[in-house]
């Protein structure tokens, strides 16, 4: 097979993939394009993971496991942008003790967190060696820990005392949810700065546990600051950037046109929905998509290629190479929060206990890796196909067990235990997926050129 | 007396559990450690591993109460531990052979080697959920406490109460046994030296006739030795869960690289570091103070740094400031 053909027809292959699970329901598909649409948005999602983790991997070689950090960090950007103001969240009057209160004392608390690590990073750097630099600068940590958590604390007690029930959080600015999406990749950028200043132009493996560490961290804060966004519980019922479907329901306009395509109002509401958000991400990975091709095909991209390649060399031609790792891993940083804002803007809740590393970060290794790193096309073909997989891989593994028990009777302690299993396929199918390709076919479905 | 009572409480609720969790870290860096000395990558499945050796103990555990086998006053686990290593020995062994040895061959890049441990990492997951599922599971028996709380009160009169739980004496004795038992083999046996010299030098070890495929094959076993007591003490001192066992991977990985990567001794005292932080961190000191300052002095609050939820942030933290000041660790190890 020619090369120049490979591409297209993976592509019409996987897109063969989708059409089958919403028309048919023989074998392992599920013949709903409810369904289908369902996995295809989440796919699409997933893609522009996959290009924002193929950026870092494949253009520069830098190993990012904090994928989750990131995403959760664009969920939490709808919550800030999206929601409506909580009343009270941010009074004018000051308190009894002459600071501003609530939402106020916490930012101003952040704040005097921030100069605090600043300060310290400033005696570090300019204070002449010796014991005196570290003393004084671990005076100025704790003595600023104690101080930040004074003024912290005391705006932290009362946001979260102003109806506990339905807010208890400093709410949002009640902005249209999809300017989060943009702000959300500013906040994976801003988090993936902090890291990248501090572990890149180390070991690669070392950028590896740290951002492990720091997705883990962000989870935490998530699930603990109950002030942020309600912690662990949720904030349900964010607006949406597409219709809603009871609405689109009682509109007797679509009703008729559902009718003339002979679907019940239900269903077609539902796939009208899901198309909506279809069409929206579709339109962002296009633009990721055209970013990530003229960057890769640009000096720039070409000078990044050179950097992985052989970094000795591109320093001994003059290029910084820490500072550029830096950009590109901050860029495709904010690539993953975009996408994680999108995500909880579709589901409609900021769950922090559904992020699970496995799923988060690591499926989206698989992606990159099956797909073809260092080639965009590749990296969106790993999200389609991975993630069609991830679903298909229950159905698959029921088929499996059904073959395997053939003949046996209900109950049969052989044929229960494999039902039970088949739960569990997927983690197990997508690590011998993970290692045949590494093991035969290291450079991925569609290869760099 | 206040005073007595604030040590008591200390060492209640700090230095012993700090004592018993910084010896399971220790146990499991020095696993993370000898990997990336000798077969010089970091394995993420490492957790996992730790998962599934402490998986096969358990059922062992079980089979063993089945039958009505115990072990006294100590758990029926120890009896099952060896099982439990042997099991794990096989897969790691069967895996190097399956994946690992491939990239190994042909000389892959060590980040290459990491991905791949990621693959390695999902197989273990899935295989431990097939098997056990994913739930809590508890397989602590005979005696729980070598000194109870109440028993300690009324000895001391004190207070406060001290209660030492079999499960930490066992953690630390048997933490002790193994190191003592991994230093020996390392350093006065003809194998542990020559895994030292393929450590430092590989090139060099290959020249002096050092077998690499024996090397590598002891290093699996005594992982799988390290890893399994490292889980089945975690598991009895807590419980078993997986996905904490996945979690673990991050302050062990701490502990190792705050260590120094590829130095024994560095996992160990790297694993206590890493232990002790967490624990004085996240503790609420408001009992301890309460006791030392006098009446008009008491705090109001907690007294506590961080709430539990954030030991993971303790961790990450020093790993960050060993890696901006000191990137080597503590004891000098192998990596730039």
């Amino acid at each position: 097979m020619k090369t120049s053909m490979r591409t297209p027809l993976l592509f019409v292959a996987v897109a063969a993939l989708f059409i089958l699970e919403g028309s048919t329901n023989w074998w392992i598909f599920s013949g709903s394009w409810t369904a289908a649409l369902g996995i295809l948005n989440m796919a699409l999602l997933s893609a522009i993971m996959a290009l924002g983790v193929n950026m870092q991997w494949g253009y520069a070689g830098l190993f990012n496991t904090g994928i989750m950090g990131f995403a959760a960090l664009g969920g939490l950007a709808t919550v800030l942008v999206g929601t409506q103001p909580t009343a009270g969240a941010f009074p004018w009057e000051l308190g009894a003790d002459g600071l501003p209160q609530g939402g106020w004392r916490i930012l101003m608390g952040l704040a005097f967190g921030a100069l605090t690590i600043a300060a310290a990073i400033f005696a570090q750097r300019r204070l002449p060696k010796g014991r005196m630099r570290g003393l004084s600068t671990l005076a100025i940590i704790v003595v600023g820990f104690f101080v930040y958590r004074w003024i912290f604390d005391g705006g932290v007690e009362l946001v979260e005392k102003i109806n506990p029930a339905t807010s208890g959080n400093i709410g949002g600015l009640g902005l249209p949810i999809i300017v989060s999406w943009p702000v959300g990749g500013l906040f994976a950028a801003a988090a993936a700065w902090v890291i990248g200043k501090t572990a890149l132009g180390l070991r690669s493996d070392y950028l590896a546990i740290a951002t492990l560490g720091i997705a883990e961290i962000i989870i935490a804060v998530l699930k603990n600051e109950d002030w942020l966004a309600r912690g662990v519980k949720n904030i349900i019922g964010l607006p949406r950037p597409v219709a809603y479907e009871v609405n689109l329901q009682a509109d007797p306009a679509f009703v008729e046109r559902a009718a003339n395509w002979g679907l019940d109002p239900a269903t077609a509401s539902t796939i009208w929905v899901k198309l909506s958000y279809s069409v929206l991400f579709a339109a962002v990975l296009i633009v990721v998509m055209v970013g990530a091709q003229l960057a890769l095909n640009s000096p720039w991209g070409r000078m990044m290629r050179a950097i992985r390649d052989n970094e000795t060399a591109a320093e001994a031609m003059g290029k910084n190479v820490t500072r550029r790792h830096l950009h590109i891993f901050i860029i495709g940083s904010a690539v993953c929060g975009i996408a994680g804002a999108m995500a909880t803007t579709m589901d409609g809740v900021l769950n922090p206990g559904a992020y699970q590393p496995l799923r988060y970060t690591f499926l989206i290794w698989v992606m990159v890796i099956v797909g073809g790193s260092g080639n965009n096309w590749g990296a969106v073909l790993g999200g389609f196909l991975i993630w069609w997989l991830w679903n298909a891989v229950e159905p698959l593994g029921i088929w499996l067990s059904n073959i395997l028990t053939v003949g046996l009777p209900d109950g049969n302690w052989f044929k229960t235990s494999m039902q039970d299993a088949a739960a569990h396929f997927r983690l197990f199918t997508m690590g011998i997926i993970l290692l045949v390709v590494l093991r035969f076919s290291p450079r991925g479905l569609i290869p760099e050129k | 007396m206040d005073f007595l009572n604030a040590i008591v409480a200390l060492a209640n609720y700090v230095l012993i559990p700090a004592t018993a969790y910084g010896a399971q870290l220790a146990l499991g860096a020095l696993g993370v450690t000898l990997i990336y000395g000798i077969l010089r990558f970091s394995n993420f499945a490492h957790g996992d591993t730790m998962a599934f050796g402490t998986m096969v103990t358990i059922l062992f555990t079980w089979w063993f109460q089945s039958m009505g086998l115990h072990f006294g006053p100590l758990p029926t686990a120890l009896l099952a531990l060896p099982f439990g290593i042997a099991v794990t020995a096989v897969l790691l062994l069967g895996t190097d052979r399956l994946v690992f040895r491939f990239y190994r061959k042909k000389k892959s890049d060590p980040v290459i080697l990491t991905i791949v441990s990621l693959g390695v990492m999902f197989i273990y997951n899935g295989l431990v959920r097939f098997v056990i599922g994913v739930g809590d599971q508890q397989f602590l028996d005979g005696e729980r406490f070598v000194i109870s709380a109440r028993g300690f009160k009324d000895a001391t009169g004190l207070d406060e109460a001290l209660a030492l739980k079999t499960t930490q004496v066992l953690t630390v004795v048997v933490a002790v046994l193994v190191v003592g038992a991994l230093f020996w083999f390392l350093n006065r046996t003809r194998t542990g030296k020559s895994m030292r010299a393929f450590s430092d030098n590989e090139d060099l070890a290959l020249l002096s006739g050092i077998n690499p495929d024996k090397v590598v094959a002891v290093t699996w076993i005594i992982v799988a030795g390290l890893v399994t007591v490292a889980g089945v003490l975690y598991g009895l001192d807590k419980s078993f869960k997986p996905f904490t066992y996945f979690q673990l991977l991050l302050p062990i990985f701490a502990a190792a690289i705050v260590g120094g990567l590829g130095n024994p001794l560095g996992a160990i005292a790297g694993g206590f570091v890493i232990a002790f932080s967490e624990v004085t961190i996240t503790y609420a000191w408001k009992k301890v103070v309460t006791y030392i300052l006098p009446d008009s002095l008491a705090p109001d609050g907690l007294v506590q740094l961080l709430t539990t939820d954030y030991k993971f942030a303790v961790s990450f933290v020093i790993l960050i400031i060993v890696l901006l000041f000191r990137p080597t660790g503590i004891f000098k190890g192998q990596s730039a």
